[in-house]
């Protein structure tokens, strides 16, 4: 019986669940739940850092004077603005405004863009001088008064590692947002979402928030101590 | 919606015979047979693989392969095993099928992201098993730097299919515990869940929190083989050490994974079958959850002799106990379940009570392994290669061939051979210990692990526990033999065969087909309250089956 | 390789393996009592209350307090008391004594090498008097290794770029089995050694006959055994034979060829990777680039004569 819809039974709601509330309550957690399996995956590197920081912290000291915390300090604020954009859109689609939703939505589209665009040019620099992760590392020439030359100590290289699989995995995290922020504003701008239901705009933003914490934590443990 | 409304004739396993219909289900009845296929075959694969190992150690020196095959033999064996078999055998096989019957829920939560984790699965394990077109799998299951870097390229693709089927699993995990919280039967209260309920519970808990650390050290063993960042290994200023903390750290609560559901298992098993309340119920269920949080905290134990802190190993060694004792009193509570119980001996409770054995035995060399001043001399041994399989194969895989012969009825819809079941336990039961009690003794004599070649006063036991694996492997193979026969020739399956309590069995067999549960049920009394309905045995059959009726856990008005 | 004992354990044979034993066997013992005694009781239920119809419904027991306070407290007093007494064994493994004679011990894919006080070095063959505490301070060159005597009951990890230690004191003369015991690659169940436990004053003689100048052909045959050159190249096919080889015409992995003279021989002991023989994998490790010219010298005149 209940393959067909039952009258006065809303499409989004699917067969196997008994009502909107429960089938929103099973999204947010299993989002919760996902969202604790990143945070663990972070804190793997997190204790890798700690680590090889305890180890060698003079030479991480050292080092990390490479990594320009303007950029950093730029790119959090960047973040936090994506942060509050979003939050902004799911308050917008709780009050049926589809218009000021996809408006939100567009604005932390391009705040993610901005962040990745600065990531390209922290990255790139980085790369003109010879700081690579691994075996390539060689860090050369001269930058702001600074010979590159002195950097090339024990472990500096597994400072950089560290830096770049960190940002890098974090950088990854913000590409999927920008795919799946594509997606819901595409149904945003089909007018999916309402009041009654605007779960896939919700989890996302929580998601989005993730990316955020976590780059709060990288930012001043890579740039500024 | 009345119970006439749905076809009795049609059922979730002939509503649409095509292939199509099987490959793109949602219904997790059918992944759960889709995935009782995949880790058979994985199953199977490393079982050959464990009898040419066994083969070769017939003798000393080169009995059927030279050294270099010999390693790639039991690294693939364990990779196969561990990975591919029986982390998803358990939770994604019966969890799938049984989790949402037992709660007498429609499906699972998220039914599509559940056919997505089968899928990611099988990538998983196609990803890794090209490893071996590229070069060889070797290093062993447990993949320490930095041996298993210097192996070749191969170890890119096994990383990957490592780090993608632990995708799996934590997907397969959030479905899981998501599925518990909000799809419950009304009445269905915490501590009316059956156990095996409880035990999924706690191993979706572990999946979920453990498996991102595996992800994380593939990503690592990945990129050090790649980009060589100096994290692990020595020659580029990194720490082995270091991996083997990131490895147990995920790798010993995967033991969890492991064995937490046979415990569920067992306690179902053993409920139904003696028709008598699990003993200690309470217990039972939350010192699973205890264990799968304790479960973080001891990983340290893998590396007494890893030249790891004194401090940590004595820290890691007490904690070690405070798994141990709850673990040991959930066997004396399956055992005074019996008491004053009404015992059958069907092939699931031969599986239970063999379980009992071989897992106990797993136990106290567990706690054996566990003491500082034992282990330094008993790790790296065939003493701890025994107390592993006793415990995963003694434990998990015993207990999972229960599950397969309790279940099988629901799942097929038909009875197999009962008395064929019964020879092939008894030939599991003597070939596994024939196989596995002999290393016990060589590994205390100083017989190391992973050795291709051994000095001839260990020819004997290592002939004992080839000869043990003849058997072991004659019987898994009638198992499968006769499973098979049964969908062809079985007779067809009463619903309720074993006169069990629970909600999987209020339903026709095979059970019908779009929703498991005509209408919702409502649950009104635990999972093993035999006491309270006597009356639904007043009628029982010679062979035990108890009619079906769907008002068994409704009030009886 | 010393005496093998029939029981679980090998003869102890350090002055601390009797403690191991006797912490061993209490856990055993008393494991296979509860043991037993939780299995008497299952077949005994298992009997008792067998089905007899199958409309039969047992009454509900009740839970008892006392049974389960007892089953949770007994277990836990019996696992602190060998955690305790295990504790007490793990220290004293770990605390050498002071007065111990230091020996350096090196694996490596797929030998031991030990260093001596004096600068005398031997592979595969430990020698060490008996009655004197020993202390092994012990790194690798490659991969991961572990440094087992099981009639000793001692156990580390080696690890390259670390150093990691065991103490042990023999108590009997004798010869006594080393393993490796962490898996290192193909020749792992190869990667065995032997402890010589002789007396003092032996020792002492075998120490000034290391010093002696051998004949380098007679040095390279005794290297050739204790670097185990001869478990890849004689007595399995895991590199190429090597009887014959010196002034033939090796044809190499590229297709080129070369005539292995004294070159050749050095070049492909010290790096192996740089011409391989064709039909052959790149097994054999790098690890005998450390040996001294003499070394080197004594195996390519063993070689020679093969």
């Amino acid at each position: 019986m209940a393959s067909h819809p039952l009258d006065g039974h809303p499409a989004h709601l699917e067969h196997h669940f008994v009502s909107s509330e429960q089938q929103f309550d099973a999204a947010k957690m299993g989002m919760w739940l996902f969202l604790i399996t990143e945070i663990l995956l972070f804190s793997g590197m997190f204790v890798l850092y700690t680590v090889y920081r305890s180890w060698h912290p003079e030479v991480f000291a050292l080092v990390s004077e490479v990594l320009d915390w303007r950029m950093g300090g730029f790119n959090t604020l960047v973040l936090l603005a994506s942060s509050f954009t979003v939050a902004l859109g799911i308050h917008y689609a709780q009050k049926n405004d589809n218009r000021k939703l996809i408006i939100n939505l567009v604005l932390t589209l391009i705040f993610a863009l901005i962040f990745l665009v600065v990531k390209y040019f922290e990255y790139t620099g980085k790369f003109a001088h010879g700081i690579y992760p691994g075996a390539a590392f060689d860090p050369h020439g001269i930058v702001d008064g600074l010979d590159y030359a002195k950097y090339n100590v024990p472990y500096a290289a597994q400072f950089f590692s560290i830096y770049f699989v960190m940002t890098g995995i974090h950088a990854f995290h913000v590409i999927v947002g920008i795919g799946v922020f594509i997606w819901i504003t595409l149904r945003a701008s089909r007018g999916e979402f309402s009041a009654a239901y605007y779960t896939p705009v919700e989890l996302t933003g929580l998601y989005w928030h993730l990316v955020d914490i976590i780059w709060i934590f990288l930012f001043p443990l890579l740039y500024l101590i | 919606m009345s119970a006439t409304a749905q076809d009795a004739s049609i059922n979730f396993l002939n509503y649409d015979k095509s292939l199509k219909s099987w490959l793109f289900t949602k219904d997790h009845k059918r992944i759960g047979l889709m995935y009782l296929v995949a880790v058979s075959i994985a199953f199977l694969a490393g079982g050959i693989l464990a009898l040419l190992v066994r083969l070769e150690l017939l003798g000393p020196g080169e009995t059927i392969m030279g050294p270099d095959q010999y390693n790639q033999s039991f690294t693939l064996h364990a990779v196969l095993m561990v990975f591919a078999f029986i982390i998803p055998a358990v939770p994604a096989v019966f969890g799938n099928f049984v989790l949402p019957l037992q709660l007498g829920a429609k499906d699972v939560a998220f039914p599509k992201l559940n056919l997505a984790s089968f899928y990611i699965y099988l990538i998983g394990v196609v990803i890794a098993m090209s490893a071996l077109l590229v070069g060889r799998i070797d290093g062993g299951w447990t993949f320490y730097a930095p041996y298993s870097e210097r192996v070749g390229d191969s170890i890119l693709y096994v990383t990957t299919g490592v780090f993608v089927m632990g995708f799996s699993s934590i997907l397969t995990g959030l479905n899981f515990i998501v599925t518990v919280h909000k799809m419950r039967a009304p009445g269905l209260t915490w501590n009316r869940l059956p156990l095996f309920v409880w035990s999924i519970y706690a191993t979706a808990i572990v999946q979920v929190l453990a498996t991102p650390v595996i992800g994380i050290t593939m990503v690592l063993l990945f990129l050090e083989r790649f980009l060589s960042i100096g994290i692990f290994d020595p020659a580029l200023g990194g720490d082995p050490v270091l991996f083997q903390h990131f490895f147990w750290f995920y790798s010993h609560p995967a033991v969890y994974i492991m064995i937490l559901p046979a415990f569920g298992i067992v306690s179902d098993l053993i409920g139904t079958f003696s028709r008598h309340r699990v003993s200690g119920y309470l217990f039972v269920a939350l010192s699973s959850v205890a264990i799968a949080f304790l479960g973080f905290l001891v990983w340290g134990h893998h590396m007494f002799v890893s030249g790891q802190s004194a401090t940590s190993s004595i820290v890691f060694s007490l904690l070690t106990y405070l798994i141990g004792i709850p673990t040991g009193v959930k066997v004396l509570n399956w055992v005074t379940t019996l008491y004053k119980g009404s015992i059958s001996y069907k092939t699931p409770m031969l599986y239970a009570l063999m379980f009992l054995f071989t897992f106990s035995i797993g136990g106290f060399t567990g706690v054996m392994v566990g003491v500082l001043g034992i282990d330094i001399h008993l790790h790296d041994t065939y003493f701890v290669v025994a107390h592993f399989h006793y415990v995963m194969m003694g434990g998990s895989v015993i207990a999972g061939l229960g599950a397969l012969h309790y279940w099988w009825p629901k799942m097929t819809g038909r009875m197999y051979n009962e008395r064929l079941g019964k020879i092939a336990a008894t030939l599991v039961f003597f070939g596994f210990n024939l196989t596995f009690f002999p290393q016990f003794i060589m590994g205390s004599r100083g017989m190391p692990r992973r050795y291709y070649d051994y000095l001839p006063e260990f020819q004997q036991m290592h002939q004992l526990s080839t000869y043990g694996s003849w058997v072991l492997g004659v019987g898994l193979f009638m198992i499968l033999g006769y499973l098979l026969m049964s969908l062809k020739t079985g007779k067809k399956a009463p619903s309720n065969p074993w006169g069990a309590l629970t909600l999987e069995w209020t339903h026709t067999t095979p059970l019908p087909h779009p929703h498991n549960f005509t209408q919702t049920p409502v649950v009104v009394r635990g999972p093993y309250d035999y006491h309270l309905v006597p009356e639904m045995f007043e009628n029982a059959a010679e062979d035990g089956s108890v009619k079906s009726v769907h008002d068994v856990s409704q009030p009886a008005s | 390789m010393g005496d093998q004992s029939t029981g679980w354990l090998p003869d102890p044979m350090s002055t601390f393996a009797g403690e191991v034993d006797t912490l061993f066997y209490f856990t055993l013992y008393v494991s296979t009592i509860i043991f037993v005694a939780v299995m008497a009781a299952m077949v005994y239920f298992g009997i008792r209350y067998r089905r007899r119809s199958e409309t039969e419904v047992p009454e509900f027991v009740r839970e008892s307090r006392i049974l389960e306070t007892t089953w949770v407290v007994v277990p836990t007093i019996l696992v602190m008391i060998v955690f305790t007494w295990g504790f007490k064994v793990f220290v004293d493994l770990q605390t050498a004594p002071p007065d111990s004679y230091e020996i350096t011990v090196r694996g490596a894919q797929w030998f031991w090498e030990f260093q001596y006080d004096t600068g005398v070095t031997s592979a595969n063959e430990l020698y060490v008097p008996v009655n004197r505490p020993i202390k092994l301070r012990m790194t690798g060159s490659d991969v991961l290794h572990s440094f087992f005597i099981p009639a000793f009951r001692v156990k580390m990890d080696v690890i390259p770029n670390r150093y990691t230690s065991v103490w042990f004191e023999a108590i009997e003369i004798g010869t006594y089995q080393v393993f490796c015991t962490e898996y290192c690659g193909t020749n792992h169940s190869a990667m065995l050694a032997t402890v010589h436990v002789v007396s003092q004053e032996d020792f002492d003689a075998w120490m000034v006959a290391q010093d002696q100048d051998l004949p380098p052909a007679e040095l390279g045959e005794r290297l050739f055994r204790q670097y185990t050159c001869v478990v890849c190249h004689v007595d399995t096919s895991v590199g190429p034979n090597l009887a014959g080889i010196f002034g033939s015409e090796r044809e190499l992995t590229d297709g080129s060829t070369v005539i292995a003279d004294e070159d050749y021989l050095l070049e492909s002991i010290v790096n192996p990777s740089a011409k391989v023989s064709s039909g052959y994998g790149l097994q054999m490790p790098a690890t005998f680039g450390t040996m001294s010219q003499k070394q080197l010298d004594g195996l390519i005149a063993y070689i020679k004569t093969l």
